[in-house]
């Protein structure tokens, strides 16, 4: 094969933080800012959109000799859009107060850009073994941001973490935060931090290039 | 006069006050990556307005006569197969994503021939902003919340068609504002690891900010309709 293709460890490596789904990538950024206010909704968001990563990173890599190349987003679509019914469904019937707090967020996975992407990139190229290894570290990946954003928006607005409390409650809280406004304030720091813990690496590399040389 | 009022406060509701982007984050992927000239901007909002009309329409169309619990089509089929069978049994909601992404999909492909068979230099400005369309959420949202209506029996079409109208009015109000305020953000000296998306967040967070202060409105105008 003329093109090198990355081996299933390292596309479990590149989805965790290399390419970041949130941060790198700025994909499935609708549920980062929509259900980041407090841990618990983020980590059952988490858990939903692995599930459907995973199953259709593996579904489409196991079909993709099948694809047609003009067919193949609606294939992609439809078989996300199973896999969300199931997810939706099971926490219809065994999380009832989570799947009415995340409201209409759990079928807009369907159209989250980060499994459309990993699809098309990965698993319609690659066999199940690189397909479901990209899903997880692309699932670890997204954890990680979801958290971030979780944690920084609870702790700052809520004083609490998972629920638990952190900052005594005669502390005044920054109520903006778990607001919508606050979503966006806090990823769009985020990603200035991360862009900017990038650059001091990169430079801080180059330094040591120069200085060995 | 009743069904007027109500038509406002959703029109009210959904432009303004509730507004899809700054509100329920629906809709971001083109709201930051179609937002840095004003005028391609607001052609991707008429575009998603209209899109949003059509698939709103069709997937009411669904959700009435298919979808919802005890929706009379699949009832007719079921009980002449079956005369035996009680009526209005028949659920097939478990469909619904699957149905609504297929009309999103297909409605798209509808618009984008349509447009390109009588309106060309339409077309051209749009480029490859309509197919993308497919995968906003903006529009997936749209649809679920007429589902959600329609299935507890309170709206009909015209609350409907009003809800995805002005949702779209919403997304291009934010995405034209958006565009303003970047392209005069490209005269300002950012510091290097706020540029590009994460200055565009703070910025949003800001525009999210003065919105939050259009729920006075919806208060106000529900008061002065129903006193």
């Amino acid at each position: 094969m003329a093109v090198h293709e990355p081996t299933p460890l390292e596309r479990f490596l590149n989805g965790i933080l290399p390419e970041n789904p949130v941060y790198r990538q700025l994909l499935g950024l609708c549920p980062t800012l929509a259900v980041t206010a407090a841990m618990k909704p983020a980590m059952t968001m988490v858990g939903a959109t692995a599930f459907v990563l995973i199953c259709a990173n593996l579904i489409t890599s196991l079909i993709r000799h099948l694809l047609k190349p003009h067919l193949r987003i609606l294939v992609f679509t439809l078989t996300i859009a199973t896999f969300v019914t199931i997810a939706d469904r099971t926490l219809a019937a065994f999380a009832y107060p989570m799947s009415k707090l995340l409201g209409p967020y759990v079928p807009l996975i369907i159209v989250n850009c980060m499994i459309i992407s990993r699809c098309e990139v990965c698993s319609s190229k690659q066999g199940p073994k690189a397909a479901l290894a990209d899903a997880i570290g692309v699932s670890l990946g997204f954890l990680l941001a979801l958290a971030s954003v979780a944690t920084v928006r609870e702790i700052l607005g809520n004083g609490s973490w998972f629920g638990i409390q952190l900052v005594p409650e005669s502390f005044p809280t920054l109520i903006l935060m778990i607001l919508p406004p606050g979503a966006f304030l806090a990823l769009g720091s985020l990603l200035g931090l991360a862009t900017w813990l990038g650059q001091r690496r990169k430079a801080r590399v180059s330094e040591s290039e120069a200085g060995s040389a | 006069m009743e069904l007027f009022a109500d038509l406002l406060l959703i029109a009210i509701g959904a432009a303004l006050v509730n507004n899809f982007v700054l509100t329920y984050f629906v809709g971001l992927c083109p709201f930051l990556g179609v937002s840095r000239r004003l005028d391609t901007a607001f052609g991707m909002g008429c575009a998603v307005t209209f899109v949003i009309s059509v698939a709103a329409l069709l997937s009411w169309t669904m959700t009435e006569f298919v979808l919802r619990p005890g929706a009379p089509l699949p009832n007719w089929v079921w009980s002449s197969l079956n005369p035996a069978a009680e009526a209005g049994q028949v659920d097939l909601s478990v469909l619904s994503y699957i149905v609504y992404i297929f009309v999103i999909a297909s409605s798209v492909q509808l618009v984008e021939m349509y447009v390109r068979k009588f309106f060309p230099p339409l077309y051209k400005s749009f480029g490859v902003f309509l197919p993308l369309i497919t995968t906003n959420c903006a529009i997936l949202f749209a649809c679920l919340e007429i589902m959600k209506h329609v299935v507890a029996r309170d709206w009909g079409l015209a609350e409907s068609l009003t809800l995805a109208i002005f949702g779209g009015v919403g997304f291009t109000i934010a995405i034209v504002l958006m565009a303003g305020i970047r392209e005069e953000l490209e005269l300002c000296e950012v510091p290097e690891s706020l540029r590009g998306a994460a200055i565009t967040m703070i910025v949003a967070g800001i525009l999210a900010l003065a919105f939050m202060g259009f729920s006075g409105i919806g208060a106000n105008v529900e008061k002065l309709l129903n006193p």
